[in-house]
């Protein structure tokens, strides 16, 4: 099962005009600010709009295709969809509304019922079954339409926004729960944020999408490492790191990062470019990390300067014009990077 | 101590304590006018009975044509694009401003035995609609319609249209999706659409006289029989025209909100 | 209903006032007053009279205002039991023509009238149906089983003429065929414009409508005779204007537009 789209469609006087493509298991996000087209292009793909011109592909079989005037449907397409606000139906149970998928296809109400509840146990609301929509809380309501969405078996899962109307506290693990169901899902998973975070998280491929247009598109640490637009590099302007945490150590690859609170398994951690402080010789101070690093790249970004460095952890680094002047940074020189353990944020 | 807690501002309560006076007066008038003792034998009197059982009769039939035919009307409006959708609704609206009787009239001209369709009508179905009961059910209709539709249509656009494509994203066709998420969604415009278009149903009198005209026990419902009374017998007609007040009454007071609004 | 009379301004016709009461053979008492012959009667008054006499009234208000250039003259047409019952509670009409002596009845025993009322005409009723009477109605038992017939309300003069008309007759005509008019025009127009298969009105109102109706005469045994009586509020604010009016309706100008009509003589 794979997803492969040729997209182009207006909207008004705003064009959209990318080339996607995901493969069975993988999970693409098209990251990009409000007004970029991510909606648009959710829209082409479930059916709701029709395109102008290319095609969209699924699994081999054309859903959309000005060329041969072929169109399917949205009730025709195998595609879920969890929309921004979840949307479920609020006169529904949150069985019913899981249900409805199956129920519309022909499925009877019994099995539909019974198929429902597995889907909302295997996103642990199975006792919530009986609420109306009206009740459940942000993070359950958005299980809820994912459950929702999974229970027609689709070939395509898309998500606008899943995170964004949570608060902040839900965001974290709800994005961890998602991040797991999201790798049960057989098929291909397109999800739109303006979230570099979600993106990072969650996707295996990251799509930039601005004005309509793909500016950068790549694996996702790619993509967080190598912005191309100011855009991108706003956007991750942070490092991120994966690793496994033990006590307050977390072994990121072969190098050690030190954390101020306790952390346990895997963990994500973040670090801001201008926590990154960059010195000629080994920095003192027992509440530093520090790793040599050797200086890939320096790029004026406004009026600050990024400093790419490679090493036992690949960071950016973010110093005043000054310091760059001062270390006489530039391509190929030795350096320590340190951070200091209370600059860095770890979660699940 | 009601600090924090605002008060309702005094101008406003006055006023619309002088709307209430306003309504209630008259009532209160017809009721200071009845001569209670003889109301019960002027409301079992046959042609008062008559009058009672057309006019519940009719009012019910034609909330009943009016659900079924406005609300496909109403879906259309809301949310088909076709061209001259302006004038259509219009169109659908304009026996609202009508004269009920210009309406009666124009109702004749459309189905009076002497009308090319009303003719063809009674020749190839003997169907006539003309002082008969299904007359009435017409004329109540007519006047009755564009209540329930501007209603339903105003419920149907203040209805995100994202649920109708969640819907079909999830494999609903377009009959599925009407039946199973916009009508319940819309339940409330419906029901207060449709106690609009029975309460306009009921009270309809000249569209009525003119079209269906006035036969008791036939086309001569409760508004036609008060008018009837009027001055020949005044007491029975106001024991009638208390009658309609307090059925329509019962049922308006009645009315929970929740069943009126949107959850 | 109402209607205002369209002022008359073609070229003044030379009218001779005339100054007599009632015509001449009048059965009830004449009306003993005289109006001021004066042309310089000015004012505005209100006349209520019954359906049948909407449009010999419109004619002979024209012919009044032309006589009176300063005075203005408004009608108000319906059955003569509304109008009646409108007087009563002070609609400020100034003069009364009714089409029975029974709703004349109910101003003078309440001295709402006090001046006797003057008899302007005489009515009968006739048998209306659809141009050519494609049901070949003949008598009035015909109409026992015809279908829908268009009767006035039984408290419209007219409806109760029928009525005693069809009970005279020995005629009995099913609750469930007749459709009742608010006055006789609107009966009428149930035949013109319904589908009332027959009606019955006066003859006056037969004959203003034409070619619209066909009509069966009813013998003149069986007929109804309907009295025409008109009356001076006594609370009016205009008794001279008033006064004035009644004296031209009962004047040979006002006698032959009423005939002119098709409505009997007084006598």
């Amino acid at each position: 099962m794979s997803l492969d789209a040729r997209i182009r469609a207006s909207r008004g006087r705003f064009t959209l005009d990318v080339e996607v493509a995901c493969d069975a298991g993988s999970v693409l996000a098209v990251l990009g600010p409000n007004g970029a087209g991510k909606t648009t292009l959710l829209r082409c793909l479930g059916g709701n709009l029709a395109i102008d011109a290319g095609h969209v592909r699924l699994d081999g079989e054309v859903l959309d295709d000005p060329a041969t005037g072929t169109f399917v449907a949205p009730e025709h397409r195998r595609v879920g969809t969890v929309p921004q606000d979840h949307l479920l139906f609020p006169h529904l149970s949150a069985l019913e509304n899981v249900a409805f998928g199956p129920r519309a296809c022909g499925v009877t109400r019994r099995d539909a019922r019974e198929r429902a509840r597995a889907r909302l146990a295997a996103v642990g609301l199975e006792d919530r079954a009986g609420d109306r929509p009206a009740r459940l809380s942000g993070g359950q309501s958005q299980r809820v339409a994912l459950a929702r969405a999974l229970a027609t078996d689709p070939a395509l899962l898309l998500l606008d926004e899943p995170l964004a109307a949570l608060d902040a506290t839900t965001r974290a693990t709800t994005r961890r729960d998602l991040r797991r169901h999201l790798g049960d899902f057989p098929g291909p998973t397109v999800l739109v944020t303006h979230d570099p975070i979600d993106a990072l998280v969650l996707a295996d491929v990251i799509a930039v999408v601005e004005d309509g247009l793909v500016t950068q598109s790549g694996p996702a640490a790619e993509v967080a490492r190598r912005p191309r637009t100011p855009y991108v590099a706003d956007l991750v302007g942070t490092n991120l790191l994966r690793g496994e945490a033990h006590g307050t150590e977390v072994a990121v690859g072969a190098a050690t990062v030190r954390l101020a609170e306790t952390a346990d398994g895997p963990v994500h951690l973040t670090i801001a470019p201008s926590a990154v402080t960059l010195h000629p010789d080994p920095p003192q101070g027992s509440a530093r990390n520090r790793w040599p690093a050797t200086v890939v790249d320096v790029e004026m970004v406004g009026e600050r300067a990024r400093v790419e460095l490679t090493g036992e952890l690949p960071l950016t680094a973010e110093v005043t014009p000054a310091a760059v002047a001062d270390l006489g940074l530039a391509p190929g020189l030795a350096v320590w990077a340190s951070v200091k353990a209370t600059e860095v944020a770890a979660y699940p | 101590m009601s600090r924090g807690r605002r008060r309702p501002p005094v101008a406003a309560l006055a006023a619309a304590a002088v709307a209430v006076a306003f309504f209630a007066l008259p009532l209160v008038g017809l009721l200071q006018r009845a001569d209670w003792r003889a109301l019960p034998d002027d409301l079992t009197r046959p042609a008062a009975l008559d009058a009672m059982r057309l006019s519940l009769v009719a009012s019910l039939a034609a909330t009943a044509a009016t659900v079924v035919f406005g609300t496909p009307l109403a879906w259309v409006l809301a949310r088909v694009p076709i061209p001259g959708r302006g004038l259509v609704r219009g169109l659908v609206l304009l026996p609202m401003v009508l004269p009920p009787v210009v309406g009666g009239v124009a109702l004749l001209s459309a189905f009076s035995l002497g009308s090319p369709l009303g003719g063809w009508l009674h020749d190839t179905f003997g169907l006539q609609l003309t002082y008969r009961p299904a007359g009435v059910v017409v004329a109540e209709t007519f006047v009755a319609m564009p209540f329930y539709v501007i209603t339903v249509e105003a419920g149907l656009r203040s209805l995100d249209p994202r649920f109708e494509e969640v819907a079909a994203g999830l494999g609903a066709g377009p009959v599925t999706t009407f039946r199973r998420v916009t009508l319940p969604m819309i339940a409330p415009s419906v029901a207060a659409g449709a106690v609009l278009a029975w309460a306009r149903a009921l009270g309809e009198f000249g569209a009525t006289i003119t079209f269906a005209g006035n036969i008791v026990g036939r086309t001569q419902t409760l508004p036609l029989a008060v008018y009837q009374r009027l001055e020949s017998d005044r007491d029975a007609a106001v024991a009638l025209s208390l009658l309609l007040l307090g059925v329509s009454f019962a049922v308006l007071a009645g009315l929970r909100d929740r069943w009126l609004v949107r959850r | 209903m109402s209607r205002r009379p369209r002022p008359f301004l073609a070229a003044a016709l030379a009218v001779a006032l005339v100054l007599a009461g009632c015509g001449g053979d009048d059965e009830s008492a004449a009306d003993s007053t005289t109006p001021a012959a004066t042309e310089d009667l000015s004012g505005s008054i209100t006349v209520a009279a019954a359906a049948s006499l909407t449009d010999a009234f419109t004619e002979i208000i024209e012919g009044f205002e032309d006589e009176y250039p300063d005075a203005d003259v408004e009608a108000t047409f319906d059955s003569s039991g509304t109008l009646s019952d409108q007087i009563l509670q002070g609609s400020g009409a100034d003069v009364f023509a009714s089409a029975d002596e029974t709703n004349m009845a109910k101003l003078t025993d309440t001295d709402v009238v006090t001046e006797e009322p003057t008899v302007i005409a005489r009515n009968q009723l006739v048998i209306v149906t659809k141009p050519g009477n494609p049901e070949g109605i003949e008598t009035l038992d015909d109409l026992a089983d015809v279908g829908v017939v268009a009767l006035c309300a039984e408290d419209a003069p007219c409806g109760r003429f029928a009525g005693q008309v069809l009970e005279g007759a020995d005629v009995e005509i099913p609750e469930s065929s007749v459709t009742r008019g608010q006055n006789v025009r609107t009966t009428l127009t149930a035949v013109t414009e319904g589908d009332a298969v027959a009606g019955i009105v006066y003859v006056t109102d037969a004959a203003a409508a034409g070619d619209a109706v066909s009509t069966v005469e009813i013998p003149e045994d069986e007929n109804a005779v309907a009295v025409y009586p008109i009356g001076v509020i006594s609370g009016s604010l205009e008794r001279d204007l008033a006064d004035a009016f009644v004296a031209y309706v009962a004047s040979d100008e006002g006698q032959a537009v009423l005939a002119e009509y098709g409505f009997l003589p007084p006598a």
